[in-house]
């Protein structure tokens, strides 16, 4: 894991930001910072004008994080899962229960509600993840490669979800090794390697100044070398 | 803040419903380990004949001493004396051969002639007494002293036997011959001094007896459930440290544990839950072995636990036992990286800590610096405030200060807890 050093970024309201780089360019550090999961050093953050050290709690309540494992309890149903979750941003009783329902029906969960995660497919596990880390209509959601090994079907729903949240005002920050998907998924890109941005802009822009580009793939390989990065 | 306490317990109590099978362990074997422990306890201090144990007597001497070991080893109700082996009187070599094979315990060797190189030694000792008193017949012409070497009585032991039956067994037999050394002087006195054979009072001058507490006018007499009860309840409330660590570690590899971290809800409330949780199963645990120590313990031959007026007293020790358990436990899930560190380590250091506590050995029979490691183990808190209780007539007030060091560990445990973490996410 690299550290981030002399590190600045912005997103503006309303985007979906790709934050986009190869193993170890510090992708995870910075999204851990940012969700509050790791303390660090130095430096400062804020999320919708408040300051992190100041604010965290009040941050929290407005942030929806989707990890990249499926952060669930397997021996509880999906319902169990999310009413608990849900619980812990506040939210209870008859709203809550109506919300998991809606967004299980949503994501095509609702007849499996009452079966263990367990007993799920990595699709399925996927989508209750995502449900997990959006109960609470967040202002920002972070996603940490929310469709890594899943089915198409599976990954485009999540995908067209993702897109009808962002139009609902949610602004989404997201890391990514697909990186068509990204191409067409997200408003900007950062490319990060070792703790630096090497590169930020729509997708668009990105490709059209790099030279001989012709999808983000390239733009990529053409900032951070075809060098292997096995990352321990 | 209450409601999201209230969910967490939820949630570790729907977990723990699912695992049925790690419901069962945690509630059955405890009253396993209970029943077991007192059943193997209470015969061990039981002189029933059917469990009698069997010696060996190899007697060279045939004389009234070895007559008189004879018949009070037998009188003891503890040993079946055994003289012959396949119908052949015993020698020592046989004897010796036995033991060391573990097929005996004990052999005891009478050498050849004590009995009357004992009377003959008294009767030298006793004759030059009254002599130096002048009480000897002047015209008697004085016998030749014979030179006696000592005599030794040998005991060949089992290897395997532990110490303190060694122990218990050398101590009877020394009183043992005593107690027939101090009769054979007083006979040859009377028979010297020409007295009937009355006219010394041979019993023990210095008796003992024994003064128990009493509550209400009624002595407590301690049995073998009123000590191994307290003991192994506190035994089996530790071993909730496993089943939270690994309910820790399991949080954090399935990645909850990260996703509860992104929620607004503090670690004092996550952890909070689970000390509320596993709380309520060290107390029920302790409820169902305390009834099983009071209503099944009569049914199968053993005696029942006595805690009339003590049950409020005994279930704040519990709880507060249960929470030191709950801080290690907590502090031990945070730690480790995978239940395969903090299961083996949990169990081991669950045994370390009765060890040291006291609840094999007790402290007083324990090295000095032993001693003072014991007094730093909670299991010993815990169970000196159960004894204080149960044993010694203790009011609330006599067990605060066992209480609050149970309740210090479970502080200093989960602060210790909450600051490794912390530390952890630093980068």
């Amino acid at each position: 894991m690299y550290s981030l050093d002399n590190f600045t970024l912005s997103v503006n309201e309303g985007q979906i930001f790709g934050l986009l780089g190869p193993n170890g360019a510090g992708k995870t550090t910075l999204i851990s910072i940012l969700c509050g999961l790791v303390v660090p050093t130095s430096g400062h953050f804020s999320i919708n004008n408040l300051i992190y050290e100041a604010n965290a709690n009040e941050i929290k309540k407005i942030i929806g994080v989707v990890p990249q494992e499926y952060a669930l309890y397997q021996t509880l149903t999906a319902r169990e899962n999310l009413i608990y979750f849900g619980s812990m941003y506040g939210l209870k009783g008859k709203n809550l229960r109506d919300k998991v329902t809606e967004i299980l029906d949503l994501l095509g969960l609702l007849k499996y509600a009452d079966k263990k995660i367990e007993t799920f497919s990595g699709g399925m596990k996927r989508r209750v993840n995502l449900i997990a880390g959006i109960l609470h209509n967040p202002k920002v959601l972070f996603l940490d490669e929310p469709t890594v090994g899943v089915d198409v079907q599976s990954k485009n729903s999540i995908i067209e979800y993702l897109k009808k949240l962002n139009k609902n005002g949610t602004t989404i920050i997201y890391t990514s090794h697909h990186l068509s998907e990204a191409q067409d998924f997200c408003t900007e890109i950062a490319i990060i390697d070792r703790g630096i941005i090497y590169a930020q802009g729509t997708p668009k822009d990105l490709i059209n100044s790099t030279s001989n580009a012709r999808n983000l793939e390239d733009v990529f390989i053409s900032l951070t070398g075809k060098e292997l990065r096995d990352d321990i | 803040m209450i409601y999201k306490l209230f969910m967490s317990i939820q949630k570790e109590l729907l977990l723990l419903k699912r695992d049925f099978g790690g419901v069962v362990i945690l509630f059955v074997m405890p009253l396993i380990l209970i029943i077991t422990v007192t059943l193997i306890q209470d015969s061990a201090f039981k002189t029933i004949s059917d469990s009698k144990i069997p010696i060996l007597l190899v007697d060279y001497d045939k004389g009234n001493v070895s007559q008189t070991v004879f018949e009070n080893l037998k009188k003891s109700n503890v040993f079946t004396v055994v003289t012959k082996i396949d119908d052949k009187i015993l020698t020592e070599v046989v004897a010796k051969e036995a033991v060391f094979k573990g097929k005996f315990q004990l052999a005891i060797i009478i050498p050849e002639k004590l009995s009357v190189d004992l009377q003959t030694k008294i009767d030298q000792n006793v004759e030059k007494i009254t002599s130096s008193l002048g009480l000897t017949d002047s015209l008697i012409k004085k016998k030749k002293t014979l030179i006696l070497n000592r005599k030794e009585v040998k005991l060949y032991f089992d290897p395997a036997v532990q110490m303190n039956f060694k122990n218990a067994v050398m101590s009877s037999i020394d009183k043992m011959i005593s107690q027939i050394e101090t009769h054979s002087i007083y006979a040859t006195f009377q028979d010297q001094l020409g007295e009937g054979n009355n006219s010394f009072e041979q019993k023990s001058f210095i008796t003992f007896k024994e003064i128990v507490p009493k509550i209400n006018d009624k002595e407590i007499i301690p049995n073998s459930a009123q000590h191994n009860v307290p003991a192994w309840t506190l035994f089996a409330i530790f071993f909730i440290i496993i089943p939270l660590s690994i309910n820790i570690v399991k949080e954090k590899s399935q990645g909850t544990f990260v996703r509860l971290r992104t929620n607004p809800v503090s670690n004092i409330i996550v952890l909070g839950g689970k000390t509320i949780t596993y709380l309520i199963i060290c107390m029920i645990q302790f409820f169902m072995m305390i009834a099983v120590a009071i209503f099944v313990f009569p049914k199968i031959g053993l005696p029942s636990l006595n805690v009339q007026g003590n049950l409020f007293l005994m279930s704040i020790v519990a709880l507060f036992s249960g929470f030191a358990a709950i801080g290690f436990g907590l502090l031990l899930g945070t730690i480790s990286k995978t239940q395969e560190q903090s299961a083996p380590f949990g169990a081991t250091s669950v045994i370390i800590l009765a060890a040291i506590g006291g609840v094999w050995v007790p402290i007083f029979a324990m090295s000095n610096a032993m001693q003072i490691i014991a007094k730093s183990s909670p299991m010993n808190w815990g169970l000196n405030a159960f004894y204080d209780v149960l044993l010694r007539n203790a009011t609330f007030l006599d067990i605060v200060p066992e209480i609050s060091l149970l309740f210090l560990f479970f502080i200093i445990t989960t602060t210790f807890a909450l600051l490794y973490d912390k530390k952890k996410r630093t980068v």
